[in-house]
């Protein structure tokens, strides 16, 4: 801003200093270079006189700057006069004069210690997670046993309308995506193994891996991203809203009425959808043995009978209702942790997207280990 | 732009019409809105009281008719003059409407950073300046909006809608949900800041008090129009039957001019 909003005429310990033009937010900034300068002045200066009369305009900014000026000189020591002020600002600048001086806000300590401390402090939630995963645990089972003794309480179309989400709405998606990746490990399979010969291994191959372990995990996964995430925006928003508080004041227990039905639904739906996925898989595998490595379609059906057992099936299929509980407890905990903010929303959910797919893998590496030693 | 009186028209509304689908909830409507007046908007719950405020600061899309702020058609502007006009009004939502997941102190400051280049030392001072102007502590500036109380909401609402010094403020029920007390110190509130900041008040109200102290003017909404505006002494003469259950009624006892204005 090339004009001056403020001159200066100094004769002994007497200084002037005259406002001009508009004292409003647009030229703060540059009013305040001139205030800040206009008060590191001359040391010798016992009274000052502020003239205001051509200050055509004058906002908060312009009287904040204006009251910031009288004090800077006030806390020198000078005797500050402002005159001249305009009739219609006098109340903007007696409601300026009240402000008290800004505390400036507390600066962050030492930068090395602030490290170490959020490490420390996300290894100790760790394990408030983890307790308030088996408060969760233990939550579920005392609804579910309160259900079992009345069976009329039990929440039916929250469940199937779960269901239905996470279930029926699930399929083309799941069905489509492990379809394809039973297609891609078949192609990998007979371009690697045709090195050696040993094509029909394939079949082996797609077999025991599909059932045991893609199937599930991948079905798992999707359902972690697809569901879990649902289920810990739904929970938290409602925790935003109060409305978790309204059922409890009801007489009502969330667990019961919230997240039973939703976990029900995940232990009814993921087996289903490992089950289907797992047959996608096949058909998707087999499709390409037959398309890609000439492997009939009969040949196909003989050689995976022979490689793989009714265990084989049933090791992915144990493992899905488990994988379920773990989505489900990790989602409904996240989504109940949920505080004011539109941020802590986003943050929760990602949180039970991340917590529940890590779970759901280290569970079925326990899982191998488990059954590799009772010989499935 | 001068319209009765000599007075300035900052907000003209002429024969607006907004719509949902088939339901039309503005028909037709007509509304001046003078520099310096505070303007009490009453209606019924669902009489589109809201609907026409978001309409004028631009959030609703309108059918037809004209609305101009400060002598622009808002509708025919540029994006330059529609923004150096937005710069001069600020809004007060119903719930307040501040960024959860912002301090007090950002709230305030987001605005002011978005439009001006301000060193940190002048932010930090006129967040103070402007929280206690609206009656606040400066210990609130850390919190954030959940930990607020429903009052406190409301100021901080109110004080980022001032942070530019606008000139024009929209209030969409300012003291809905606070107790007479705090309702009665709002009102107090936004007329003190009329006053020193020469604000021109443009409040979307239940609350016949507030319409009995502080507003110079009410504009009443009825049957999807405007259909009275003047002061109080014009609505309570008025024979219109909305406007007689209204300022009539079992609850309105309180400003009947035989009591609180004898």
């Amino acid at each position: 801003m090339s004009d001056l909003l403020l001159h200066e005429s100094a004769d002994g310990g007497r200084l002037r200093i005259a406002g001009r033009g508009a004292w409003v937010a647009e030229n703060a900034d540059a009013l305040e270079a001139e205030i800040n300068a206009a008060t590191g002045g001359n040391a010798a200066t016992k009274h000052v006189d502020i003239d205001m009369g051509r200050v055509e305009q004058l906002d908060t900014f312009g009287a904040w700057l204006l009251e910031r000026l009288t004090r800077g000189f006030s806390a020198r020591g000078c005797e500050t006069n402002v005159t001249g002020l305009k009739e219609d600002y006098r109340a903007l600048m007696d409601e300026v004069r009240s402000v008290k001086p800004a505390q400036a806000p507390p600066r962050r300590g030492n930068a090395l210690a602030d490290t170490v401390a959020g490490v420390g402090k996300s290894v100790a939630s760790v394990g408030a997670t983890f307790v308030s995963f088996l408060n969760m645990l233990g939550a579920i089972a005392i609804a579910l046993l309160r259900v079992l003794g009345r069976p009329r309480s039990f929440r039916f179309a929250s469940m199937v309308h779960q269901l239905d989400n996470v279930g029926w709405r699930a399929v083309p998606i799941i069905v489509l995506i492990t379809f394809l990746i039973g297609c891609i490990i078949a192609q990998q399979g007979i371009f690697h193994f045709r090195k050696f010969g040993a094509d029909s291994y394939v079949v082996d191959m797609v077999g025991i891996l599909v059932l045991r372990e893609l199937g599930v995990l991948i079905v798992t996964i999707m359902v972690a991203g697809r569901s879990g995430s649902a289920y810990t925006a739904e929970l938290g928003a409602m925790k935003m809203r109060e409305e978790i508080d309204a059922l409890r004041t009801m007489g009502f227990d969330p667990v019961e009425v919230l997240i039973l039905p939703r976990i029900i639904a995940l232990l009814i739906g993921v087996p289903i959808l490992t089950f289907l996925g797992s047959m996608a898989a096949l058909y998707g595998g087999g499709l390409v043995c037959w398309l890609y490595g000439g492997i009939d379609p009969d040949i196909y059906m003989q050689r995976l009978k022979e490689a793989i057992s009714l265990d084989t099936f049933k090791v992915g299929m144990i493992k899905a209702p488990f994988m379920a509980l773990v989505i489900g407890v990790v989602a409904c905990v996240e989504g109940l942790a949920v505080k004011g903010s539109s941020e802590s929303l986003g943050m929760q959910t990602t949180a039970s997207v991340v917590e529940s797919i890590f779970l759901v893998i280290v569970l079925d590496g326990l899982f191998a280990i488990f059954f590799a030693s009772i010989g499935m | 732009m001068a319209g009765r009186n000599g007075k300035e028209i900052v907000i003209e509304v002429r024969d607006v019409v907004v719509g949902f689908g088939s339901h039309v909830v503005l028909d037709h409507v007509n509304l001046d809105v003078y520099r310096g007046e505070i303007l009490g908007f009453v209606g019924g719950s669902g009489a589109g009281k809201s609907v026409l405020m978001r309409t004028i600061i631009g959030l609703l899309p309108k059918r037809g008719g004209t609305i101009k702020v400060f002598g622009v058609d808002l509708a025919a502007a540029s994006d330059v003059q529609r923004h150096a006009i937005e710069r001069r009004w600020g809004v007060l939502f119903q719930q307040g409407a501040l960024f959860s997941s912002l301090t007090v102190r950002e709230n305030l400051q987001f605005p002011i950073r978005e439009y001006l280049k301000l060193s940190p030392r002048l932010l930090d001072e006129l967040v103070v300046a402007k929280l206690e102007m609206v009656g606040l502590d400066p210990s609130v500036l850390a919190k954030f909006p959940s930990e607020l109380s429903g009052g406190m909401t409301k100021r901080v609402g109110l004080a980022r809608a001032l942070a530019l010094d606008p000139e024009i403020v929209f209030l969409d029920e300012p003291t809905s949900g606070l107790d007479p007390i705090g309702a009665g110190e709002f009102d107090s509130l936004i007329a003190t800041l009329q006053r020193t900041l020469g604000l021109t008040v443009f409040m979307v109200t239940h609350d016949l008090d507030s319409l009995h102290t502080v507003c110079d003017r009410i504009a009443v909404l009825a049957d999807h129009k405007v259909i009275a505006a003047g002061t109080m002494e014009t609505m309570l003469a008025s024979p219109h039957p909305w406007l007689r259950a209204y300022f009539h009624g079992k609850r309105s006892r309180a400003i009947q001019p035989d009591t609180a204005r004898a």
